[in-house]
């Protein structure tokens, strides 16, 4: 089941002409000297470095600090695509709160028969210290990454629900800063809505869940796993723009009750904590006790209402690949509606059937591992040698249930800036949406990465990935 | 029956402790058959910090060192009124899932020691028959003894070992019970021994899920289903989740714990 | 503040001064290389020991000769006082205090890191090195200025000042410990041309030379040195001067923070070693014990401020 239909690229309809979203964008590139284009890519790099935009490989030395590659040719959506997304998005994270909700109470969707019980019963991401936990404002997912891919003119699919801790919301903002800087003719011509009021809108979104036990303003920090991390630019940038401390779990302890932070005047609490740190490493009393990133406690004080960790612990129970499989079935039983928003087909490897057809066509197949990310541990069908289908072959059958497969999805493309000028690149988007009790908040656009390889379909940071920025036009 | 309960562990550390926490289950609640009249903690070396109840519904008490401590007492005292169920609980309550109890955790995986006790386990008819074929074959297998020093052995190794206390015919039973399909639970708390006030430890034993009748008790160490001299502390999937006493603290020196406990009518 | 945070701002700020402290060590070492090679083993010599690493340079190296010691002092990552050591750890604490900087003041540090990465990649020549000194200090005044220009002045501002400080004094009391025998008024009527030299380098070596020179009109006298270096308020290297700032920048923070009043204490009573005094007396007290006297204090005040200030629990 290769999708057959022809790339659909997004600036440029199948004579050349630029489509309508494009048209202005178009007139002003065609004025453009590919070589000064050339020199202000260069400027581009440089200023990330300057700022300090890198990402550490772990293992490394302070020298392997890496530019994620930023290309200069944005993406468009017009404001009439967004608001279909943006409903769409809403829709489904709405749904994904309330499906964490219902995990970890009464379990209906199971008692429904909408769900197998061994997709939760199985699942490691399932977390039992939450279960009757209710955080506050009922909010599980405070951060959400949707990745998104479109095949055609108003086809767009849901890859991943990233409900865990998603990552990258800080080069959607650089991207957007760095072209203001450096073309800011364009944004005079081209009226873009606007990012940068995300920081904001997180701490509001933060500050409105705050645990039963604050008085007063809600005081937010951030914790980051410390300066060795690979994302720490972006822990520290959110921080930063938050005015929020940035905080490790050294600079952590119980206190009076509280989660309280070491400041120069001794211990102060925290009410709200945007943890960047996996459950796992979020509590060496209650979970992995050899953590040394975590605090101590912190659970214990979560379910007294002493702390809101965001996002909630066990969230990863409603974005891994096993359960996205179910997610039309998951919008439907929580919200009463279709879902907007289109599910790439699954098959679940856990299924006899499934998995038959799976080895029988996996030349053409994307297979991924249930728990897997970062674009590891997957099989690209159509790009992969023989060898690699073989040794993945082996794989699935040893633990079937680890996987699930979809079809080869025709990726749009964008063009990026080449020496030898334009050349389109697969992209995939992916929006940040904030929970709160006050409502979902999606900043127009998002985060759109490129697979810099020609023909390549994976977009992923650590595996020949870059950025552009992404606009959403004005109405 | 009305039990007087008095529990008082003490920690004494070679150095003095900068930081720790503890967390306790050791509030006994209310329940059908169980009525608490009168419970009270005593914290000496530290505080309370925050109480909540867990996923099993246990009462939890969360408490740390006082700065700089070598000493911490644990004072638990009062009174419970039991009244003897033949070890029925009844049906299951909360949002924990029954599919939970089926699994098995670090300390409860089947090993080829445990399948050999399974498979020999002696024919009996589906539910409480087999659950207390179960326990006497669990019993029989592993008697009881105080010789075994090691602590927290996984039920594979107190097979192993062939001998253990309530805590690893607990581990054993459990592991068994899941393997064959039953949702089994943990649970700690206080026996009153015949002719004996003083205890030289808390109890434990094990609770399977029957289908139409709900959850009923197995004291393995003592062959019988509780009575009314068995109060229910806490409940979890082991252990580990059990526990009176789960602690985690800062410095080097070596903890030495010691335990009084009295449990009277 | 985070106590974390005061404690990377105050070793940020360290890092920054001994990035260039070193520099103008090496650059005074240079100067008596060029121009009297038979001094030159024994300046090399008193800038490893004022360095405090003398033992592990002997260990890895040996002897004492101008390329091992270049190396040493501005690429050897083992030795924490090194050019690159030094602008990795001020880098690593910027990174770690990222929040409590400009971005203005991060960029500055980012850049120079980068800059000295870049230069200090190879080992450098005698040719290289003037162009290498003064590509740090430019770097470093660079920073000094981005903070003055772009930092409110409060309590991060306090804990940057004090890590400068600090530091800039521990290097002039240490460059004073390791020559003060050339200081010496038994050494001083000798005052042969050698002597001279020697005393210009230890003006040299904490970029006084020219400060020096305008407020004693060119006279050069060992009384004077020692006295212009400790009790001098007007030099921004001495003594007096750098604990006049701690003193106060302390005295802001311990206004919020009463629990802090133990470094401020001992801050006043270092203070009290250069007020109401005048060189003699030091002389008279013995300018090593002073000089001793002085690093033991700054080094117990130093571990007060952790402490006060929670930098690490």
């Amino acid at each position: 089941m290769v999708d057959k239909k022809p790339t659909f690229d997004e600036m440029n309809r199948a004579d050349g002409s630029p489509r309508d979203t494009y048209a202005r964008y178009s007139q002003w590139l065609e004025n453009q000297d590919t070589a000064r284009l050339n020199a202000k890519s260069a400027e581009a790099e440089a200023l990330f470095r300057l700022t300090g935009i890198t990402f550490n490989v772990y293992g490394m030395e302070e020298a392997d600090e890496r530019l994620i590659p930023f290309d200069l040719v944005p993406r468009i959506i017009s404001a009439n695509e967004w608001r279909t997304l943006a409903k769409g998005i809403e829709q489904r994270v709405r749904a994904l709160n309330a499906f964490l909700y219902d995990i970890y109470h009464n379990q209906e969707i199971i008692r429904a028969g909408r769900l197998p019980a061994e997709m939760i019963a199985n699942n490691e991401a399932f977390l039992p210290q939450m279960i009757g936990v209710a955080p506050p404002g009922n909010v599980y997912t405070h951060i959400v990454g949707t990745d998104l891919v479109r095949t055609g003119p108003d086809e767009f699919f849901v890859l991943e629900d990233n409900a865990r801790t998603p990552s990258g919301v800080s080069y959607m903002l650089e991207n957007r800063e760095t072209m203001l800087h450096m073309f800011p003719e364009l944004f005079s011509q081209i009226k873009v809505q606007p990012v940068s009021q995300y920081p904001r809108a997180l701490r509001r979104s933060l500050r409105a869940c705050a645990p039963p036990a604050c008085t007063g303003m809600p005081t937010v920090a951030v914790l980051t796993p410390g300066i060795h991390n690979s994302a720490y630019y972006e822990h520290a940038f959110l921080a930063d723009q938050m005015d929020a401390e940035l905080v490790e779990g050294h600079d952590l302890r119980v206190v009076d009750g509280r989660v309280a932070m070491r400041t120069t005047n001794g211990y102060e609490p925290i009410d709200v904590l945007y943890r960047r740190v996996d459950d796992d490493f979020l509590d060496p009393l209650n979970f992995n006790p050899d953590s040394m990133l975590g605090v101590p406690g912190i659970m214990d004080i979560y379910r007294a209402g002493g702390i809101t960790i965001a996002n909630a612990p066990g969230t990863g129970i409603s974005d891994d690949k096993a359960i996205y499989s179910y997610m039309p079935d998951i919008v439907e039983f929580y919200t009463g509606e279709k879902a907007l928003l289109k599910n790439v087909p699954t098959w679940r490897c856990s299924e006899p059937e499934a998995l038959k057809y799976v080895l029988d066509n996996l030349p053409e197949l994307v297979v991924k591992e249930v728990h897997g990310s970062g674009g590891y541990g997957m099989l690209v069908g159509p790009a992969a040698s023989k060898k690699e289908i073989e040794d993945f072959r082996a794989k699935l059958i040893a633990k079937p249930a680890g996987y699930i497969a979809q079809p080869t999805l025709a990726l749009s493309t964008v063009p990026i800036l080449t020496e030898a000028g334009l050349a389109p690149r697969h992209v995939d988007l992916r929006p940040y949406v904030l929970v709160s009790p006050d409502g979902i908040d999606i900043t127009p656009g998002g985060l759109t990465r490129v697979a810099l390889n020609e023909g390549s379909l994976i977009v992923n940071s650590s595996q020949g990935g870059g950025t552009k920025d992404t606009w959403v036009l004005e109405e | 029956m009305r039990l007087r309960i008095s529990h008082v562990t003490s920690y004494t550390y070679e150095e003095p402790v900068p930081y720790g926490l503890q967390q306790l289950r050791l509030r006994p609640k209310s329940r059908p058959n169980q009525t608490v009249l009168d419970w009270k903690i005593e914290i000496e070396g530290g505080k309370l910090e925050v109480g909540y109840e867990d996923e099993h519904a246990n009462n939890v008490d969360l408490i740390s060192f006082h700065r700089g401590e070598t000493d911490l007492t644990v004072r638990c005292s009062g009174e419970v009124e039991v009244t003897d169920a033949h070890g029925i609980i009844g049906p299951h309550q909360g949002f924990v899932p029954l599919w939970l109890f089926q699994r098995q955790t670090t300390l409860t995986q089947v090993g080829p020691e445990m399948q050999k006790l399974v498979d020999a386990l002696p024919k009996a008819d589906q539910g409480l028959p087999q659950l207390h074929a179960l326990m006497n074959h669990v019993l029989d297998s592993i008697p009881y003894s105080t010789d075994q020093t090691a602590t927290d052995l996984s039920a594979e190794m107190v097979i192993y070992a062939g001998q253990g206390v309530c805590q690893d015919h607990t581990h054993v039973f459990l592991a068994a019970a899941r393997a064959l399909g039953y949702p089994a639970r943990y649970v700690s708390g206080y026996l009153m021994m015949e002719g004996q006030t003083e205890q030289n430890a808390s109890h434990a034993w094990a609770e399977a899920h029957v289908q139409g009748i709900g959850w009923v008790g197995f004291d393995v160490s003592n062959a019988i289903s509780p009575d009314d001299r068995y109060v229910r502390v806490a409940t979890g999937l082991d252990y580990g989740g059990a526990a009176p006493v789960q602690g985690l603290h800062f410095g080097q020196g070596r903890e030495q714990m010691q335990v009084a406990l009295q449990v009277q009518q | 503040m985070l106590g974390k945070t005061a404690g990377g701002l105050f070793w940020m700020f360290r890092y920054l001064e001994r990035t260039e402290n070193t520099a103008r060590m090496l650059d005074a070492g240079l100067r008596i290389a060029l121009t009297r090679s038979a001094a030159a083993e024994s300046e090399w010599k008193s800038i490893i020991t004022a360095t405090g690493l003398r033992k592990e340079y002997e260990e890895r190296h040996g002897s004492f000769t101008g390329p091992k010691i270049i190396d040493f002092l501005l690429r050897d990552k083992q030795n924490p006082g090194s050019t690159m050591a030094a602008v990795v750890n001020a880098r690593n604490n910027a990174r770690l205090v990222r929040t409590a900087l400009t971005r203005e003041l991060w960029e500055a540090v980012n850049e120079s890191y980068m800059v000295l990465k870049d230069v200090l990649a190879h080992p450098i020549t005698d040719r290289e090195l003037p162009g290498v000194l003064q590509t740090i200090r430019q770097h470093a005044a660079i920073v000094r200025g981005t903070l003055a220009g772009t930092m409110l002045r409060n309590d991060i501002y306090d804990f940057a000042r004090i890590g400068t400080f600090f530091e800039r004094a521990d290097n002039t009391a240490r460059t004073l410990d390791v020559k003060y025998y050339i200081l010496l008024p038994s050494v001083r009527h000798v005052g042969s041309p050698a002597d001279n030299v020697q005393w210009e380098a230890i003006l040299r070596s904490v970029s006084s030379v020219r400060a020096y020179q305008s407020v004693h009109h060119g006279d050069t006298d060992p009384r004077s040195i020692a006295e212009f270096l400790i009790l001098d308020r007007r030099s921004p290297r001495s003594l007096a001067f750098c604990y006049d700032k701690i003193v106060s920048n302390l005295g802001y923070l311990s206004k919020a923070n009463a629990a802090a009043s133990a470094s401020m204490e001992q801050a006043n009573t270092l203070n009290a070693m250069f007020q109401e005094r005048d060189i003699d007396a030091i002389f008279t007290q013995g300018l090593h014990e002073f000089t001793q006297c002085f690093l033991r204090e700054s080094f117990r005040l130093g571990q007060q401020i952790e402490q006060d200030y929670r930098f690490t629990e």
